[in-house]
């Protein structure tokens, strides 16, 4: 469960941005994000594509692809900024201090080189270890994430192995050199669904073993309810809704969110409709004035079209809506006649 | 793995036989080889017994054989030009141009194959860039105008590089050698870039162009993930993945080096194979024509199943049951 | 029509060639290049392969700016036999882009053609022409070329042959790059053998062949495209490259390339114009439909976009 919060957080972001440079003017892709994530908790990060979670992802890593990149704020790992550091000096926190792992383990491993060696070059790049104690150490890790016959299979290419061994090496290369924090952008979406809850279980259970802090970031509620001890939903590049799993899936203090949950179908609970929200996230270069989803919000009112609202307290999460505001939202709007 | 080896040689065997045929055909049917080897006086009687004598009267799957055979032991007939043995003749000549598509090869391999490196790794720097430029320069140049640019520079106007000829040339066996006199050195650096240049910019470009889709792929992403150095990245991996479809290309430019020398021996009057040919082209020298093809046919296949090989030894992939070289990565 | 120029104005293609100064250059360049030697006629000052026209005396005259001997009516100069280079260039440009032009076209109908059979009857008939295909492409180009040439020369006379040479050589080049067409058609046409249409038009009684041209050629015209601008660039060079060994055009209607043979024989004397000027002419040609090439291959290529 997530651990108390007077410990000093692992992560910081702070009004962070990011933006993108084109040819038609910049687009804002991240705007005004911040969370803390607490050392060995679980945050889910979800949203619909293009609603800038990966982006995050990608940041905090320090990997955002040119012509991306941070236009403001901060980012701070154990309290030191890292979002402006040199590329060398980030180079030494990746692998060791934030690990990554990403949608296809399939193109995630280079095909040329034996799982064995992988392994125990990232291992040697930041550990003092000698080759034979790095691959002792690779072996363990192979053994930890459930390769059957690690021996032999160390030395096996990436091809060798089926999809959910191979996402089981990706986890292992991501956690070999001791992570602190691992950002997961999509880690099962290019698996067999059968072979999705075993990887989300791995992975969890290896992270509570090690201590390790994992940011989770998908447009699959099920995983985050199965897994998260916190969840933080975005919209349009900036956090609609933060909060403990439980809550915000229970009980949803945003518009959106109460869209989200009230889609996703669940056993033993019936449902007269899926609820669908009207309408579509905006693309970049069209987000409204205001709060960005109150063209298709049922509850909004007047101010919703003037003023966008950042993360207020709402019980015990924090959502960006008037409706949890005291001045409230001023007089009731119809919402916008959704395209056909 | 066995299989895949086999397979291999027989299509290779296969071609040769193709190749064969056609320098076969060429052989027999384009042109009179009696009418090449005897004189206007030679009666009809006389002919007629050359034709049978020299087996030009049997079916033709026979005249096939028998040529085939004789191929293989170096007997290819005569010149219609100089009426000497062409075995000879080709003989003589391939030690010059085998020496001068090296010295192109070599300089492709450690000039080309850095340079893609560095564009590929560095592209928006201006001088990749620059090099880019020059690089479509040489795409467009035809080789000839290259050598016919290099003499009139280096050896017209500077003076410092001989315009035509192998230099001296040193004798070891059947083989003759440039590389051993100073004469013989400078001569074979004209020649060599002339013949190397055009597939220079082409490994060039290719390797570039490995290179850069192989930096925006998802392992590259993962290997700067785990925080590997840029050395790490960009020479053990980018460039291993890199290099191995570039080890089909450039193989197949050994056998086009040694084609193309066809043009350069004959702008720097190099007395190679290729300049052989071209008087047989132009003389309409059948038998050396016939021969040329089988050689070079020899080679070509030679070089691809080398390389096929190779490529499975290098890509783990391939080592399983017989494929093919696979398209992407 | 003017619908459709609007669409073209308003595609991605254009913008992409509008803002690539070097890509808009390069096609003035060409267009350049293409105008001077469609109005050669017209154009040249003197009809250099007339031998009546040619006046000895005038032999070897350098370059109007270099030297004191120059003459405007002879701008870049003479040659030996007292032809105006800038009209050889002229006419040899246009040459030159004759034969290009040609024998690309003919590789494509050749290759279209055995593409669409190969795929088509499959069987026998494809594994022969796959093998064929396959034994031509251990060989460049150029020794396929001159293999032809070489045989077409054995064939018939001397005198006969230069009559031709413009058709030799056209076919020559083409019988060289038919196998990139054919391979890139076959494929598509076993794509499209398999699906229901073709089979229902069999039940129906048309003709699937003919039903299949009509589907499969408009998916092919890009790859096809690509394909040929990569060739036109090469079919030049390997024009010039015979012309040059003395196995193409002959002087009597000379290419670049052949000028570029004629004025190597004079260039230990330091005569060089003779060869430089039309060198120069044709890296330009070759480098603008090089890079036009380059362009059009970015432009139509999905997985840059």
């Amino acid at each position: 469960m997530a651990v108390a919060s007077n410990n000093p957080p692992l992560l910081e972001v702070k009004n962070l941005r990011v933006e993108f440079p084109t040819r038609r003017g910049t687009l804002l892709a991240v705007d005004d994000v911040s969370f803390d994530i607490a050392p060995g908790e679980v945050l889910g990060v979800v949203g619909e594509s293009g609603a800038g979670k990966s982006l995050t992802g990608n940041a905090i890593i320090g990997l955002l692809e040119p012509p991306g990149r941070v236009a403001g704020g901060e980012i701070r790992l154990e309290g030191r900024r890292i979002d402006n550091l040199p590329y060398e000096e980030m180079r030494k926190v990746r692998g060791a201090r934030i690990g990554a792992i990403f949608q296809d383990p399939l193109t995630s491993l280079n095909p040329l080189y034996s799982v064995g060696r992988q392994l125990v070059e990232t291992i040697q790049t930041h550990l003092p270890l000698s080759a034979a104690a790095a691959r002792q150490r690779a072996l363990d890790l192979l053994k930890e994430v459930g390769i059957p016959g690690a021996e032999s299979r160390i030395d096996h290419y990436p091809h060798q192995f089926s999809g959910g061994m191979r996402q089981r090496v990706v986890i292992a290369l991501a956690l070999c050199a001791g992570p602190r924090l691992i950002v997961a952008d999509e880690p099962t979406t290019a698996l067999d669904v059968s072979i999705q809850a075993q990887i989300i279980a791995l992975l969890k259970g290896l992270c509570r073993d090690h201590g390790t802090a994992v940011m989770l970031v998908t447009h699959d509620m099920g995983v985050i309810a199965e897994t998260a001890d916190r969840v933080a939903v975005m919209y349009a590049g900036r956090i609609a809704e933060i909060g403990p799993v439980r809550d915000v899936v229970k009980h949803a203090k945003h518009p959106y969110t109460k869209g989200l949950m009230g889609s996703i179908p669940s056993l033993g609970v019936r449902h007269d409709r899926l609820t669908q929200i009207d309408g579509a996230m905006p693309r970049l270069t069209e987000i409204p004035r205001g709060c960005a989803f109150n063209p298709r919000c049922a509850e909004r009112g007047a101010r919703c079209l003037i003023e966008r609202p950042d993360l207020m307290s709402a019980g015990t999460s924090r959502a960006a809506c008037w409706l949890h505001d005291r001045g409230g939202v001023g007089a009731p709007v119809a919402p916008e006649m959704a395209d056909a | 793995m066995l299989a895949f080896i086999l397979r291999r040689l027989a299509q290779s065997i296969a071609v040769l036989l193709a190749v064969g045929l056609v320098a076969f055909s060429l052989f027999r049917y384009v042109g009179d080889p009696i009418n090449a080897m005897v004189g206007q006086d030679t009666t009809m009687e006389a002919r007629a017994e050359l034709r049978d004598k020299l087996g030009l009267n049997d079916p033709a799957p026979i005249q096939f054989f028998h040529f085939i055979t004789n191929a293989a032991q170096g007997n290819f007939g005569l010149s219609y030009r100089t009426s000497e043995p062409v075995g000879r003749l080709i003989l003589e000549r391939v030690p010059a141009t085998l020496e001068l598509s090296f010295c192109a090869a070599v300089f492709i391999l450690f000039v080309g194959v850095p340079m893609g490196v560095y564009t590929g790794l560095y592209p928006r720097h201006w001088s990749s860039r620059l090099l880019q430029a020059v690089s479509l320069f040489g795409v467009s140049l035809p080789p000839f105008l290259v050598g016919i640019l290099l003499i009139l520079i280096f050896a017209v106007s500077l003076h410092w590089l001989p315009s035509f000829g192998r230099g001296q040339t040193v004798q070891i066996g059947w083989w003759t050698t440039n590389f051993l006199t100073l004469s013989g050195l400078k001569a074979l650096i004209l020649p060599s870039i002339t013949l190397g240049l055009f597939q220079l910019t082409l490994i060039m470009r290719l390797v570039r162009s490995e290179m850069l889709e192989v930096m925006r792929t998802d392992y590259i992403k993962f290997a700067r993930a785990r925080g590997l150095t840029n050395r790490a990245i960009n020479f053990g991996h980018a460039l291993k993945n890199t290099l191995v479809p570039v080890i089909t290309v450039f193989g197949l430019q050994l056998g086009s080096l040694i084609a193309f020398a066809v043009v350069t021996e004959t702008v720097f009057a190099w007395p190679g194979v290729g300049q052989l040919f071209i008087q047989s082209v132009q003389f309409s020298d059948i038998p050396v024509m016939a021969a040329y093809l089988l050689l070079i046919g020899l080679l070509f296949v030679v070089i691809n199943l080398t390389v096929d090989l190779l490529y499975s030894a290098v890509d783990p992939r391939l080592r399983g049951a017989g494929s093919a070289r696979p398209a992407g990565h | 029509m003017a619908g459709w120029l609007h669409r073209v104005t308003d595609s991605d293609i254009w913008w992409s060639f509008k803002s690539s100064p070097m890509t808009v250059a390069a096609a003035l360049l060409t267009l350049f290049i293409f105008a001077i030697a469609f109005l050669a006629p017209i154009l040249a000052p003197h009809t250099p392969f007339d031998p009546a026209t040619l006046n000895l005396s005038d032999g070897l005259k350098p370059p109007v700016l270099i030297s004191a001997d120059g003459d405007w009516t002879f701008p870049l100069g003479t040659d030996d036999q007292g032809r105006d280079v800038l009209s050889s260039i002229m006419y040899g440009t246009r040459l030159s882009l004759e034969v290009g032009f040609a024998s690309v076209l003919v590789a494509m109908l050749i290759g279209i053609a055995l593409g669409l059979v190969s795929g088509y009857f499959g069987g026998t008939v494809d594994a022969v022409i796959m093998r064929i295909a396959d034994v031509q492409l251990t060989f460049p180009a150029i020794l396929v070329a001159l293999l032809i040439d070489g045989v077409v020369r054995g064939l018939i006379s001397v005198k006969r042959h230069d009559e031709i040479a413009l058709l030799v050589i056209v076919g020559a080049i083409g019988l060289s790059f038919w196998v990139s067409y054919a391979r890139t058609v076959r494929s598509s046409v076993m794509v499209e053998k398999n699906k229901e249409y073709v089979q229902a038009a069999r039940v129906i009684g048309l003709s699937p062949l003919l039903i299949m041209v009509r589907h499969v050629l408009p998916n092919v015209t890009g790859p096809v495209l690509v394909i040929a601008t990569l060739n036109l660039g090469l079919a030049i060079i390997t024009e010039a490259t015979l012309s040059f060994l003395g196995v193409g055009l002959p002087s009597t209607e000379p290419s670049l390339g052949t000028l570029i043979r004629l004025g190597n024989e004079v260039l230990q004397s330091g005569d060089w114009w003779i060869t430089v000027f039309p060198g120069i002419t044709l890296a330009a040609l070759v480098l603008a439909v090089n890079l036009l090439g380059d362009w059009l291959r970015d432009a139509l290529n999905p997985k840059l976009r």
